[in-house]
């Protein structure tokens, strides 16, 4: 018995087909796959505009004396007479730039895109558990995003003091331009991006634990799925942290609390609040902002589990302890949050204990990147786009994550703290390496996503272009960081310290600049793609989850019954199987040839399986 | 430099002449007759042996680029504690430049080695729990390793400072720092209180506090004796800011409402460094770290680092705050008057 008669026989069901208006199926829709791909979309768009804000700042730091004057038709006062950035115009810049990439991005747009889109098609559900709660988070991340845009047309320009919004910065209109109506609204646009979250994190929990198909036990999870479920977690737990602090800072700034404020002189002034402190926002801020970067990173690590087993033609290696090391790996994230404050003058003891906690996530991490490797040990590589952007993903994890075993490090972190080597790390294990598993992603479910093939030879160039450039980018920014740059610094001649390096400055813009222009290839291949690209067949990748047994779905995703699991997800090159690979609707009776002894036991199993609900919110597609 | 963007742009333009080429491919051969799953081509070959290529190119390059940059690396270090941190950051560095070279290899040359051939067979090999044990365990034992030097030199880094420190105040405002003396009769620092600043009283010193008569501001410069503890009180005024001295190795945030403080020993006066460096206009900086809003990139002060002798001859040369300042006279208690009167008068009595 094929795999594709164990699917087609839903085909035979012909049901009634409601069409739904124009609004309800593309604007206002309930459906998953829709709302992942409007995630997507916006999520690509956000990433234009914010790398193009990093672009400029970069201009600024590659080369101080450019004349930017033609931009003044497009950015006004933010360029001086001279045709300069206004230093403030640069914290802007800044600040937009980490705020836009790590929450409306990374956040939104990975998590957004891949939660919504592959915990229905994976776990065998028609729908997420709400739909309509699932329509408002999009909306409220759409409205979020509206406020944030809105925010860097005032004329006292958008919140300036860093995404990180440390107070008192951040409070006191009087210390900064942007921490006037800009701040107000960056305060809006995120409390409204954590409602958006959390409506979104408790439908992808609830929909994983309640609307596994028959058969589909937490053993038989694709990766991606743990993955998205332990993401929703950590961020059902952290967000909330994160609005309370933007609550309190919200108080500050209006109402007159003390909660971040003390012993405040500005303006010609001494203000009258006393008794509260700075540092008690850091620690709500990284309660939230360190879970936050795993938030980023599992998806992504999550998919590439995926498209690296499925490419390799290999089952994951050590799927239980890739399981347990993302489980690790999430537990801890939540008692690190104070590396990042090892100078802020708390408790020498205290940074000690973040210490070692900090550097035990390097375990975990590394088992993660030691299975990829293992997993293609032996394998049969078929490099599509996906699986190229799946290795990158795997060595700017690993290059990346490699030096916050020094920053993690309180003794060396004094040195380092705040400065390039910070964002080079960064920039790379998270920010690079999420954007890949978010491109490898796409390559990879663009066929489900949309029913066409995107182009593989542009996927190639784009992977080759872009890789290189980030390592052009990132490898020197470690070695300006070592030299000791600070970060958000608008230009480097004040110091003596600092004007050594600038050719290694103007390297780094032009590498920017160019990884920039090579992702036009990606925009270009992915737009017209969707109107012109080939037809996809159901499963090009000859893959062996559940998405791949339903032929460009409507809402509902499978016509007739929703298939039933009879074994894990990583059933490739079995020994003695026909094909190199075997879906997880094969029941293990079929499959004889290929049977284990373990996999023999499993065959009383099935009659169980089939007689068990189907969960179905629905009974059939529509 | 000049000639390594020449290259990097004529790669680029090469680059986008392909990419040009290869989209007028896709533009004319949308052909939807093609049929996926498809066999790899000669494009999976290609992919492979690029890897190869990055092994080699990038080894190349980043040993390269590495030793380019090394003159400019950590600026010489001129306290105990900074050593210690170099010696600990390079050991930490050379340690991670195994796995970094070790991993990276290895993915892109398993990518190369086992890409797609016809007719072969993946390797069914879903677990082995000897080699995860071992490679969970080498990590942990690395970084165990990592975790008792660095703690160890972090609690002697924070420890308390030494009786025998030099205390300074460091206040940063926007944009600047103010540094205060104790003084030279006292050598003590006053109280202070925010609601005492002013225009000139900048950091707000409280002279209700007769340990504060003969202290002394200096907006420009911060001096330090050489080989002798300093112990750096740190203190804002208005936001955020962080002390940082590279060639000191040092960095404390500064935060309003909350004194923070770090000490070190400078064992290389500026002179020495001249001398070691070649550069006869080298001058220690002091920057701030913490962003603080439009000026954070210029708050400048210069640190001078001397011998004992030169440095209480620079103290006594300053002018205690009540002598540039005397209306603030009217601000002492009046039991203390004559005390401060005293400053006052002495002080304009031997400038004269």
């Amino acid at each position: 018995m094929s795999v594709v008669e164990v699917v087609e026989h839903g085909h035979t069901e012909e049901h009634e087909h409601h069409e739904l208006s124009f609004w309800r199926k593309y604007i206002f829709s309930e459906d998953h796959k829709t709302i992942a791909k409007q995630f997507l979309i916006t999520g690509i768009l956000w990433a234009v505009l914010g790398i193009t804000l990093s672009v400029l700042f970069r201009i600024q730091l590659g080369f101080p004396e450019a004349d930017l004057s033609w931009l003044r038709p497009v950015l006004g006062g933010w360029i001086t007479d001279t045709g300069k950035i206004q230093p403030e115009f640069f914290l802007a810049l800044v600040t937009m730039h980490g705020t836009i990439m790590v929450f409306f991005v990374l956040t939104a747009g990975l998590s957004g895109t891949f939660s919504n889109f592959l915990i229905p098609l994976q776990i065998g559900a028609r729908d997420m558990a709400s739909g309509f709660m699932n329509m408002l988070s999009y909306w409220f991340f759409f409205v979020a995003g509206l406020i944030m845009f809105v925010s860097m047309f005032l004329q006292t320009g958008p919140a300036a003091g860093g995404w990180v919004i440390y107070p008192p910065l951040s409070a006191l209109q009087q210390a900064s331009p942007g921490s006037g109506l800009g701040m107000t609204l960056w305060l809006v646009s995120i409390a409204l991006f954590i409602v958006s979250q959390l409506l979104g994190g408790v439908n992808y929990i609830t929909t994983i634990i309640n609307l596994r198909t028959r058969g589909m036990t937490f053993s038989r999870l694709p990766l991606s799925i743990w993955s998205f479920l332990i993401t929703a977690i950590l961020g059902l737990i952290s967000f909330p942290v994160l609005l309370s602090a933007a609550l309190l800072l919200i108080f500050d700034r209006s109402f007159g609390t003390s909660f971040f404020l003390s012993e405040i002189y500005i303006g010609g002034e001494a203000l009258s609040n006393v008794g509260g402190s700075p540092i008690l926002f850091q620690h709500l801020f990284w309660f939230l902002g360190h879970p936050e970067v795993y938030i980023v990173i599992l998806p992504a690590l999550g998919i590439t589990s995926e498209v690296i087993a499925t490419n390799s033609r290999k089952p994951i290696f050590g799927y239980r302890a890739m399981i347990a090391s993302m489980l690790g790996i999430a537990f801890l994230s939540f008692i690190v949050w104070a590396h990042h404050m090892f100078v802020t003058g708390m408790n020498p003891f205290l940074g000690s204990i973040f210490m070692f906690l900090t550097l035990i996530i390097a375990v975990p991490s590394a088992v993660k990147a030691f299975n990829y490797i293992s997993t293609m040990w032996r394998g049969n590589l078929h490099f599509t786009p996906a699986m190229l952007f799946s290795i990158g993903m795997v060595s700017l994890f690993v290059s990346g994550g490699l030096t916050g075993i020094i920053l993690g490090n309180s003794a060396l972190d004094i040195q380092l703290h705040d400065t390039y080597f910070v964002v080079a790390h960064f920039h790379l294990v998270m920010g690079a390496a999420a954007a890949f598993g978010l491109f490898s992603g796409v390559y990879h479910w663009f066929p489900k996503m949309y029913g066409k093939m995107m182009n593989q030879t542009l996927g190639q160039i784009h992977f080759w272009l872009t890789f290189v450039g980030l390592y052009l980018i990132f490898v020197p920014m470690h070695y300006v960081g070592i030299a000791g740059f600070p970060r958000r610094y608008y230009q480097f001649t004040s110091y003596d310290f600092t004007s050594v390096f600038s050719d290694m400055n103007t390297f780094i813009t032009v590498a920017a600049i160019f990884t920039f222009a090579a992702q036009f290839i990606f925009l270009f291949n992915f737009f017209t793609s969707i109107f012109k690209g080939r037809k996809a067949p159901m499963n090009p990748w000859r893959s062996t989850t559940l998405e791949w047994t339903t032929d460009n779905p409507g809402h509902g995703n499978w016509v007739g019954e929703i298939p039933a699991v009879y074994r894990w997800p990583y059933d490739y090159s079995k020994p003695g199987a026909k094909e190199d690979f075997i879906p997880q609707t094969v029941p293990h009776s079929v499959t004889p040839e290929s049977n284990f002894p373990s996999d023999n036991a499993l065959i009383a199993e099935e009659k169980q399986i089939e007689s068990q609900n189907y969960n179905d919110q629905f009974k059939t597609g529509h | 430099m000049e000639l390594l963007l020449v290259l990097l742009v004529l790669v680029a333009v090469v680059l986008a002449l392909v990419v040009l080429g290869k989209l007028t491919g896709v533009v004319k051969g949308l052909n939807p007759s093609n049929s996926y799953p498809e066999e790899p081509g000669r494009a999976n070959q290609v992919n492979a042996w690029m890897f190869l290529v990055l092994i080699v190119v990038g080894f190349v390059a980043i040993t390269w680029s590495y030793l380019h940059s090394t003159k400019f690396y950590l600026p010489e270090a001129s306290s105990i504690h900074g050593r210690r941190t170099d010696d600990l950051f390079w050991f930490s560095m050379g340690l991670l430049t195994i796995p970094f070279m070790l991993v990276n290899t290895a993915l892109f040359f398993f990518a190369w080695k086992y890409r797609y051939q016809k007719g072969k067979r993946a390797s069914f090999y879903p677990e082995n729990h000897r080699l995860e044990l071992v490679w969970t365990t080498v990590p942990a034992v690395v970084m165990a390793i990592l975790v008792l030097t660095g703690w160890k030199a972090w609690s002697d880094i924070t420890s308390e400072a030494p009786e025998d420190a030099e205390v300074i105040e460091i206040t940063g405002k926007q944009f600047g720092w103010i540094a205060r003396y104790g003084g030279i009769d006292d050598n003590k620092l006053g109280n202070y209180d925010y609601r005492l600043i002013d225009a000139q009283n900048e950091v707000g010193i409280d002279f209700t506090d007769e340990t504060s008569f003969d202290d002394f501001t200096n907006p420009s410069e911060l001096h330090i004796p050489v080989n002798r503890p300093v112990l750096l009180k740190i203190r804002a005024r208005d936001v955020l800011h962080s002390v940082f001295i590279p060639h000191m190795r040092v960095k404390m945030d500064a935060v309003p409402g909350m004194p923070t403080k770090f000490w070190f020993v400078a064992d290389k006066t500026t002179e020495q460094m001249r001398a070691e460096l070649g550069n006869p206009d080298f001058k220690y900086e002091i920057a701030c770290t913490e962003v603080c809003g439009q000026g954070h990139f210029g708050m400048k002060m210069v640190l001078v680092v001397e011998d004992e002798e030169s440095y209480q001859k620079w103290i006594a040369s300053q002018q205690p705050f009540l002598k540039t300042y005397p209306e603030y006279l009217d601000r002492v208690p009046a039991n203390l008057k004559a005390k401060a009167a005293k400053y006052v008068g002495e002080q304009t009595a031997s400038a004269e």
